[in-house]
């Protein structure tokens, strides 16, 4: 019945800093189903990498969620104990970042890594670990596998070194994988490569993906659907089609624009103008007020909610006052 | 094609020699820069596009002089820099600015923004006390940032109001040539676009002429008048921008990077082409053709021969055996190019 894997509802994190306290996430609420590939789209601090940490219950230090559930398999991830977390870690979700580099242990062998976190999360021995591992290598279609078990990290590429951290991720069986810019360290040529790897994963693992991003094309190219982040909350959200080519809300319609394309070599670029909220000042009403070309005094007044903009058939909704409350709905 | 290019690389080269062992006798050579030859005419942009390691940024700052050169030569409106020494350099260098990628590591952040404007006022001008502020305020103002801000600090702004005012610094002189390296990679799309359109602007004011190094296509196909592909320290193509982008490449290399640019436009996509492997390791490169390993088209005689960079018509140059054994079999390329 309850086609969601993963739903995020109405969560708020918050930073203590020096500077004050930071309001990184805000009312940020979406879902991620069964077998798709949801992407979490926005620029820098709009609060994308926070939310995918909270999703493990691993919000840093100095930050805590002040608001809002996390719901996996039915169950929030935030009221977790120690241990119950230890267990849903690894088996039900799993994480992948964006430099490899940096979430490898420079000491050991990838095998060996692999292989410590079969057995944290399963009961197998050394040698069933050990098969578990190459078959994993195999399924992200790491060449000679065997080989690949005994190397240390710095003898592998960027591309090999995220597809034996996307096989880490997927050895204990989680259905839900969290990839938070994982191509963004990468080459072009390898960022497909790696692309192509999660869409096939998706449908021979049977997965689910939230694949977090600042990049417009990765996730049109990857998603099925897609959630648009502006200041710790999502303001447009639906089908990629439905986001990308019939855009509702002025700041999706603003990144989409200031992106160069063929057509506009030459040209004077479309840019938002000022800068993305720091988080630290308390916003009234929209938070993209201040940048908006259609900027109304409602919009001061009182934060606009997530309202359906697309018929019947879909799920597309945007918060913003352009557009009237569908009453039919 | 036949004025007189403000910058004119031949032949420059740039290795890069790693000792190694107990006595530090076994070497290691990385052709970082490997016989790289192109030309940049007055108020040319020339995009210079490749992934990690091909050798992009090396090449600009070699331009520069910011890296010595191996050998080759790189002449600016007809003088060899590479042979100039002391004054001479100096007052070279004047013409020459860079911008490079993070601005939050491209400044001291002790420094002041007048201090970070003013430096290179004060080391190639006269200008001292307040004619020295006056002249960096209004270089400021010139990239539309305040004159006021020039008692802050770095901490203080964000990625794209540094841009900004690195790009300031590297105007403060009236550069004719400036190497960008990726200025805009590590800024955020929306603010992205603010800074092409001010380099778009400055370049259109004051007559100046970019190498605009970068990773990113889309970027470099929207301010580029000729773009050079990289790879492993060679440029294998080199082609208007129009040529390169609407579906004229020529080299496999370039067509795989290009298809492999993800587009939010379906109707812009090209169909994928998926390359295996990685980049070889720069210190080692395979035999031949640099791009053989990885080719999908690869023949018999890439793995044996080096191509050469050729014209492959209309001023399109390119290094691929498979190019220049199609035009013997009497496939005209030029005309290819010109349709």
């Amino acid at each position: 019945m309850n086609d969601n894997l993963l739903s995020v509802e109405n969560l708020h994190v918050r930073f203590n800093t020096y500077a004050g306290q930071v309001h990184a996430v805000n009312g940020m609420t979406f879902e991620v189903r069964r077998r798709e590939i949801f992407g979490l789209v926005g620029e820098s601090g709009c609060g994308k990498s926070v939310t995918g940490l909270a999703i493990v219950n691993m919000i840093p230090s100095g930050g805590r969620v002040v608001a809002g559930r996390v719901m996996l398999h039915e169950r929030n991830v935030l009221q977790m104990s120690k241990s119950e977390l230890q267990q849903v870690r690894g088996s039900q979700v799993a994480m992948i970042f964006q430099d490899p580099t940096n979430s490898l242990n420079p000491v050991f062998t990838v095998g060996d890594q692999t292989v410590r976190i079969i057995r944290q999360h399963m009961p197998l021995s050394e040698q069933q670990a050990h098969r578990r591992a190459i078959e994993m290598f195999e399924a992200v279609a790491l060449p000679d596998p065997e080989r690949i078990f005994r190397t240390y990290p710095h003898q592998l590429s960027g591309g090999m070194q995220q597809r034996v951290m996307i096989a880490m991720a997927l050895s204990c069986g989680a259905d839900l994988l969290i990839a938070d810019e994982p191509t963004t360290a990468l080459d072009v040529t390898i960022q497909a490569q790696i692309l192509a790897l999660l869409s096939d994963l998706r449908k021979e693992q049977d997965i689910s993906i939230l694949l977090i991003s600042h990049n417009l094309g990765v996730v049109a190219e990857t998603c099925d659907r897609v959630g648009v982040a502006y200041a710790g909350r999502i303001v447009e959200i639906g089908r990629i089609e439905e986001v990308l080519f019939n855009t509702k809300h002025p700041y999706t319609q603003g990144l989409l624009a200031a992106l160069p394309n063929p057509a506009s070599r030459k040209t004077a670029l479309q840019s938002i103008p000022g800068d993305v909220p720091d988080g630290l000042t308390a916003l009234q009403g929209c938070p993209f007020y201040p940048r908006c070309p259609h900027a109304m005094e409602v919009c001061l007044q009182a934060d606009p909610q997530l309202i359906p903009v697309g018929g019947p058939d879909s799920d597309h909704r945007v918060a913003c006052y352009l557009y009237p409350e569908d009453d039919s709905a | 094609m036949n004025q007189k290019p403000l910058i004119d690389v031949r032949n420059l080269s740039v290795h890069f020699v790693s000792h190694r062992g107990l006595v530090r006798r076994s070497t290691r050579t990385v052709r970082a820069v490997d016989d790289v030859s192109l030309r940049i005419q007055n108020q040319e942009t020339l995009g210079v596009v490749g992934e990690s390691g091909c050798g992009k940024t090396t090449l600009g700052r070699a331009i520069l002089q910011l890296v010595a050169p191996t050998s080759g030569q790189v002449l600016v409106d007809g003088e060899d820099v590479l042979q100039l020494r002391g004054e001479a350099l100096r007052r070279r260098r004047r013409d020459m600015q860079m911008v490079f990628q993070n601005p939050h590591s491209s400044f001291d952040p002790r420094f002041s923004i007048l201090k970070v404007v003013a430096e290179p006022l004060i080391t190639h001008t006269d200008l001292r006390g307040e004619a020295l502020t006056a002249r960096s305020a209004q270089v400021l103002q010139q990239v539309g940032m305040s004159g006021e801000i020039l008692f802050r600090y770095p901490h203080e702004f964000s990625g794209g109001q540094l841009q900004r005012i690195a790009v300031a610094r590297a105007l403060a002189l009236n550069p004719k040539f400036m190497v960008l390296d990726e200025p805009t990679s590590a800024l955020d799309v929306s603010v992205q676009a603010q800074i092409i359109n001010l380099l778009q602007d400055l370049q259109q004011d004051r007559k100046l002429t970019y190498l605009f190094i970068s990773h990113d296509l889309s970027v470099v196909q929207h301010i580029s008048d000729r773009i050079a592909v990289m790879y492993l320290g060679k440029v294998v193509e080199l082609s208007k921008t129009q040529a390169i982008f609407s579906g004229f490449a020529l080299h496999p290399y370039t067509q795989a990077l290009l298809s492999s640019v993800p587009m939010v436009e379906p109707t812009a996509r090209r169909e994928r082409i998926i390359l295996q492997g990685t980049v070889p390791n720069p210190a080692d490169p395979p035999a031949g053709c640099p791009f053989h390993p990885r080719c999908p088209v690869a023949m018999d005689i890439c793995s044996r021969v080096e191509p050469e960079l050729q014209d492959a018509g209309d001023g399109h140059l390119v290094s691929c055996h498979l190019v220049y054994s199609q035009e013997k079999q009497s496939h005209n390329i030029s005309h290819r190019i010109k349709k």
